[in-house]
């Protein structure tokens, strides 16, 4: 790789983006400025680079005016950088020798008063990309071995779900489940909302189709043990009750281990009196349709959830609150039901419709303050609940013979453990968390995947579309072979490595590891690219390729301008 | 000459400081123009020696922008960011140029609003500090040896490798499995800093001019018994060598390190 040769063949196409940019920037006065940086020998402008035209434009220029570096003056690379890396490639140039200058996100939009100014901010930045571009190497995305088979943790709804779309693709899925049954928590379920289709008949399906489909293997009443590797080859461990270790391989993870309902001790006198029950509770007594001397039901909503332990909303527990209530109208007439609230969420379509199914059957919905929750006292006949309403601005009282606390998703016991296994962050909950909201189906781990609650809290149609979702999105890699990491990934000079083991200890994807003369490799397929390594070198030995200290270097000094570059 | 306008560069991370970035501009919040951003995958990837580099050649603040505690996409919590922020500062500080020129700053991909906020008073603090006294044509020479012989230090295998295992000798100890108390180490790194500063300064000074202990104590305001004592750490080395001799002084050259 001819990292430090200074390229001399730069071409820089500056984009107006419509008016986005050209509305602001003086494109022309850039243009004339960009001419006269070293190592430029083409620029151009262009109404919208990105556009079919405009990329055919970058494409004839590389190879008309034997381009060896292109800069892209446009909008921010990180939507945009692959549709010019594919331009690059289509004119034979590798396409990592792309660099781009962000002067629409970060320039034309946020100084729209000062294009004075914008114009000065456009032609730095413009520099900065060019001395960058002028240094970076080309990189062949690596094959890496890809076996086809998946680990499906959890045969809960999203865990059969996955497993069931990838094997309907042809791929062989081991799906681990720790108990002696699949379902997960849909086994406790009694109707499900908002189709009131009943759990068991669901389930009992579902539990049959992947029970018959040869492509999906059960581990029952197991547990994974271990997962090395990297996406495309992870060695697995499984251990199953009552039986030998077992070890296979397989290319991608899938997380679907689901969540735990709060057990909430103490709050609302639950655990002082067998009456007072979550929702959890109810579902069994419905499906054993166990109801008989109930006259008198008070939901309790948000219990131990959007608190200063728990700030976030369960998401489910509204509509399992409403469900609930209306299959006890349905059985029974004479059994009142009253919802005691802080904010119903009764979002979409079909959720909003259940609400005023609820009202239309019966179903009281009493508010309470923020700050004034309900006062349940246990013990006596029945169990008192007294709460303040701030709609009629007084405090009514209720006698129950049940009280049913709508209380939260919390994250499994297991969780942490998966989460170290697989390198995959959780969130401030405890619940594993995206690589960004708008990604919401990628992890921070290559070829690992989370759905269902074990991401958040969601109801049985949100986990199956989820399960679905990753289903799709590991099979979807496996089409191409090559890691999508990019150009970013660790060398280390093993000349000047003294094998003193600190990047060992600071690299977050133990990519690192000493070789047999005790000196620090790098594998670039697990490299997630940090850069972590290169700044603790204490022989600077280490060179994070695509943001190198040189091209780190060149671009500071781009931005003073004091020292005329060559 | 107009109004001074202070100029600026921040590190962004790639998926929080420059997503958030992105955000402000979709979001058309309007921030100054003085800041030029470099985008890095992770804000670790910021090397305390490039931080002194940018001071050296008259950058008049620096801001690093890293993902929030515990948002961090790169797996595990970046304490190292902060680490070496703190100990560029100290770096800083033992060369006599404001630390606060040097800002660290959190945030969520989804804060637009409050990056332009924290953009716009890191501005406006470096303007209220002026003009960095190495900026322009006619840099602060004093002020620009220390800043480089400060970038000499960070790059410096002691320093870097005392930072590399901050973490793991306060929580783990060392090979002897004695565990540091954070306030030994400190007092550890202070004191290597003040020499490792001292020595790169010494060098640097011979770089440009052979010169004798007692030249050096004049030139450095150091007693020339602790010149002497660094002058021969340098020797070992080999980063100085002897020169010759003046009347009855050795005189120091510096020696080309790889």
């Amino acid at each position: 790789m001819s990292g430090n040769v200074s390229s001399q063949r730069v071409g820089v196409f500056v984009c107006r983006c419509g008016k986005d940019i050209g509305g602001v920037v003086d494109v022309p006065a850039l243009l004339e400025y960009v001419r006269g940086i070293p190592g430029v020998v083409f620029a151009e402008e262009d109404a919208f680079a990105c556009s079919t035209t405009g990329l055919e434009r970058i494409e004839d220029a590389i190879r008309s005016s034997n381009l060896e570096r292109v800069v892209v003056a446009a909008c921010t690379p990180r939507t945009h950088e692959a549709v010019f890396q594919s331009a690059l490639e289509k004119a034979g140039l590798n396409k990592y020798l792309v660099e781009m200058a962000n002067i629409r996100e970060q320039c034309s939009w946020v100084h729209r008063e000062k294009p004075m100014e914008a114009t000065e901010k456009a032609k730095d930045l413009v520099r900065m990309a060019v001395v960058k571009a002028r240094l970076l190497s080309p990189w062949e995305d690596p094959e890496v071995k890809q076996n086809p088979n998946v680990l499906v943790i959890g045969g809960g709804i999203s865990g059969m779900s996955s497993s069931l779309s990838l094997a309907s693709l042809g791929f062989h899925v081991h799906l681990v489940e720790r108990e002696a049954e699949l379902g997960g928590m849909l086994r406790s379920l009694h109707k499900l909302s908002p189709t009131m289709r009943d759990s068991s008949e669901f389930l009992e399906h579902m539990v049959k189709s992947v029970g018959n489909n040869p492509n999906i293997e059960v581990h029952m009443s197991s547990k994974v043990k271990s997962v090395t590797g990297a996406i495309g080859s992870f060695d697995v461990e499984v251990e199953s009750e009552g039986a030998e270790k077992e070890a296979f391989n397989v290319g991608r993870v899938i997380v679907a281990i689901g969540s735990d309902i709060l057990k909430p001790q103490g709050l609302y006198g639950y655990g002082r009196d067998e009456r007072i029950i979550t929702q959890l509770d109810l579902e069994e007594m419905l499906k054993n349709s166990d109801i008989s001397g109930v006259g008198t039901v008070v939901m309790i909503q948000c219990a131990g959830s959007r608190c200063d332990e728990r700030p976030y909303c369960s998401r489910i527990c509204c509509n399992t609150a409403l469900k609930n209530a209306q299959i006890l109208r349905e059985l029974n007439r004479d059994i009142d039901v009253y919802i005691v609230y802080r904010d119903l969420q009764t979002y979409g379509i079909e959720s909003s419709a259940l609400e005023l199914k609820a009202k239309k059957n019966g179903v009281k919905l009493i508010r309470y303050q923020d700050g004034k929750p309900p006062v349940v006292t246990p013990g006596g006949d029945c169990v008192a609940v007294r709460v303040f309403s701030p709609t009629i601005n007084e405090e009514m009282e209720f006698d129950a013979d049940i009280v049913v606390l709508s209380t939260p998703l919390v994250p499994t016991e297991g969780a942490p453990e998966i989460s170290e296994m697989l390198r995959l962050p959780l969130d401030d909950f405890g619940f594993f968390r995206e690589t960004h909201q708008l990604s919401p189906l990628d992890f921070a781990t290559e070829g690992v995947y989370v759905c269902g609650t074990a991401r958040s809290p969601k109801d049985a149609v949100e986990s199956t579309s989820e399960g679905l979702g990753v289903g799709s999105k590991a099979a979807e890699n496996r089409l191409g072979r090559r890691r999508g990491r990019g150009a970013a990934f660790a060398e280390i000079n093993d000349k000047k490595c003294s094998g003193c083991g600190i990047c060992i200890e600071l690299c977050p994807y133990n990519a690192i590891r000493k070789d047999e003369f005790g000196v620090s490799r790098a594998d670039a397929s697990l490299c997630g690219g940090c850069g972590v390594c290169a700044a603790s070198c204490p022989e600077r030995a280490i060179t994070m390729h695509h943001f190198t200290d040189d091209q780190l270097e060149a671009q500071i000094l781009a931005t003073v301008g004091r020292r005329p570059e060559k | 000459m107009t109004e001074y306008e202070p100029r600026l560069i921040g590190f962004l991370c790639n998926c929080c400081g420059y997503a958030v970035a992105d955000l402000a501009g979709i979001s058309r919040i309007q921030y100054p123009p003085n800041i030029r951003f470099l985008r890095v995958m992770c804000c670790r990837r910021v090397d305390p020696s490039m931080l002194l580099g940018a001071f050296s050649e008259g950058i008049d603040g620096v801001m690093i922008t890293t993902c929030s505690l515990g948002g961090c996409n790169y797996i595990r919590n970046h304490g190292e960011v902060e680490t070496k922020y703190i100990f560029t500062r100290k770096l800083m500080e033992k060369a006599g140029f404001e630390p606060e020129r040097l800002a660290l700053e959190y945030i969520f991909a989804s804060e637009g609003h409050k990056f332009a906020e924290q953009v716009d008073s890191f501005i406006d603090k470096v303007r209220g500090l002026g003009r960095s006294p190495v900026s322009g044509d006619s840099p602060d020479p004093g002020l620009l040896l220390n800043l480089r012989a400060a970038k000499a230090a960070a790059e410096n295998y002691r320093l870097r490798a005392l930072v590399g295992k901050e973490e793991k000798l306060v929580t783990e100890g060392n090979v002897y499995g004695e565990e540091m108390t954070q306030e030994e180490l400190d007092r550890i790194i202070e004191e290597a800093v003040e020499t490792e500063f001292t020595r790169n300064k010494i060098r640097l000074i011979l770089s440009v001019k052979p010169m004798s202990v007692k030249g050096l104590s004049a030139e450095t305001g150091i007693d020339s018994r602790f010149v002497l004592d660094h002058v021969v750490a340098l020797r070992q080395r080999g980063w100085v060598d002897l020169h010759g001799v003046q009347g009855s002084s050795p005189v120091y050259r510096a020696m080309e390190v790889q």
